[in-house]
């Protein structure tokens, strides 16, 4: 997709910020591995605050390497990107915190679940005491302020994700990626962290881009969809879901869900079969 | 109750085993009528056990004074040179050999060379335990502080933590199994060290510790007095090994692995 080419916002994500600077601003971005494999093509992706962007696509797409260039974990082979239309040293001061949550919780086994949590502010030199409530704080949120002082190895893996989760929400971020972080989950508990999560983003209008191979996730957490082909890794095609917010149980239940889903399964379908480009 | 009846068990069957083996080995002596200078029966070593006690608890007192310098420098030396190699590749490429070269010469071999160098006795047993013990420290260490989980490394990148704050709350957690299950084979072998430097030091002339000991009582057929010698080595070692199996229990009780039994 080119920048050029203006793509269609959902309502409630243009009512929010009609003139606001773009979160990130990738610029063709191209990534070829030192094995010279090329995960991705060069590729343009602007996401606006307040937006839920879903990176979807079959595996070896590049959905999880864009990610990767967006939360400066790698850096790209050609092309840039933009943070809030700044380069990656400005990220981390107010307006512009960037938090990320992996695929597994990635918490340190040897600290106990509030020390876990704590760990972006202590690392940013916050006073114990704030942190210490903040961190309080952010586990309320997930509901889990009762197990402050387990140890990781205590709770399941739905649990360890939302302990995460509160990690990443203890900045206060105004960026939160991503990484297919429910894919290892039963289906019923990923369905509840999927219903937190979009309350969350619904209540900080937090902007939001999320890998996932789910269609179903897609379709019930976005406002946009960004499909993705393989071989080169590429944008495939951009699908925006303007459904009201804040989506419930009902939604997922709906018959507009299903539409969305079989129509977005049939560009997914697509994308897997589309060759390389000419 | 079940917890309680494995622990007695632990304590009980072992202690049974002990008293039989003891019990048959006295009987033994007794009825073939074994002289005490070829095979001494258990009361004849405790016997000389208690009348040699100051003594020998004298050359116990030296003995552990090697054995814990050692040990010491030994953590010391081995945790300094495990960061260093972390810290570079290249160092860690061009010194790890001669790390190894320490480990396969057997002690025996340079221990006389040691002595005979170092013209301070109870200096000279102390580097040599050292050098023995070292290793497992240094290549555990390091290992240890390699084996970070990435997506966490990953994680305090992006979160611009600093080298510091990366090794205090992220390498040095990761690295402590490995450093403890160093301990515990490095423990063991400073006390080899120490008994074996002693045993050649003895040979020379140089009187030293409980090895020494046993150099002498064999040099006198004083057979029940190279067991009771014998057997304070052994307990110091069993001593030892607890200790480092206690520190490992207190330091990952609460979340590793290794140390925690069937729960689910």
């Amino acid at each position: 997709m080119n920048s050029a080419v203006p793509f269609e916002l959902p309502a409630s994500a243009l009512a929010m910020k009609a003139d606001a600077i773009p979160v990130i601003e990738v610029r063709s971005a191209e990534k070829i591995f030192p094995n010279g494999t090329r995960a991705l093509a060069p590729l343009d992706l602007t996401v606006q605050p307040g937006e839920f962007v879903t990176l979807l696509g079959p595996s070896g797409c590049g959905k999880s390497t864009l990610l990767k260039l967006i939360a400066n974990l790698s850096e790209p082979s050609d092309g840039r990107l933009r943070w809030w239309r700044g380069d990656f040293t400005g990220v981390g001061q107010a307006g512009k915190r960037l938090a990320f949550v992996f695929q597994d919780a990635t918490l340190m086994p040897w600290a106990k679940v509030l020390t876990n949590v704590r760990l972006p502010l202590d690392l940013a030199g916050v006073p114990k005491a704030e942190a210490e409530a903040r961190s309080m704080a952010a586990l309320q949120r997930v509901g889990l302020e009762t197990f402050a002082k387990s140890y990781p190895r205590q709770l399941s893996g739905g649990m360890k994700m939302r302990v995460s989760i509160a990690r990443a929400l203890v900045t206060e971020p105004d960026l939160l990626l991503m990484d297919e972080p429910f894919g290892a989950l039963d289906e019923f508990t990923r369905n509840k962290l999927d219903a937190d999560l979009l309350e969350l983003w619904w209540e900080r209008k937090l902007t939001s881009i999320f890998v996932t191979h789910s269609i179903y996730e897609a379709v019930y957490l976005s406002t946009r969809v960004v499909v993705m082909a393989a071989r080169p890794g590429r944008i495939y095609r951009e699908f925006i879901i303007d459904e009201p917010q804040p989506r419930g149980e009902a939604f997922r239940n709906s018959t507009r869900f299903a539409e969305l889903c079989r129509e977005l399964s049939g560009i997914l379908a697509d994308a897997s079969l589309a060759g390389a480009p000419a | 109750m079940i917890a309680r009846k494995e622990i007695a068990m632990r304590i009980v069957a072992p202690l049974l085993v002990g008293l039989l083996v003891l019990a048959g080995w006295e009987a033994f002596c007794r009825a073939g009528n074994i002289p005490a200078y070829l095979f001494p029966a258990p009361s004849a070593i405790a016997q000389t056990f208690a009348k040699d006690a100051p003594t020998l608890l004298k050359a116990l007192m030296m003995t552990l004074k090697v054995t814990f310098q050692a040990f010491f420098f030994a953590i010391v030396i081995g945790t300094l040179m495990a960061f260093v190699f972390v810290q570079s590749k290249a160092v860690e490429l061009s010194l790890f050999p001669y790390a190894v070269l320490l480990q396969v010469t057997p002690i025996v071999a340079i221990a006389p060379l040691i002595i005979i160098l170092v013209k301070h006795t109870q200096i000279a047993l102390v580097i040599c335990a050292t050098v023995v013990a070292l290793f497992p420290i240094v290549s555990n260490t390091t290992i240890g502080l390699r084996s970070v989980d990435p997506s966490l490394a990953a994680y305090y990148r992006m979160n611009k933590a600093s080298r510091l704050q990366t090794l205090l709350r992220l390498r040095i957690p990761s690295a402590l199994p490995f450093f403890l299950a160093g301990l515990r084979i490095s423990s063991g072998l400073a006390l080899i060290g120490a008994v074996v430097a002693e045993f050649v030091a003895g040979t020379g002339g140089r009187s030293a510790g409980l090895a020494y000991e046993i150099l002498q009582a064999g040099f006198q057929l004083d057979i029940p007095r190279m067991f009771a010698a014998l057997l304070l080595i052994t307990i110091t070692g069993v001593v030892l090994f607890g200790l480092m199996v206690g520190l490992t229990k207190l330091a990952l009780g609460h979340w590793h692995d290794s140390e925690i039994e069937g729960e689910a």
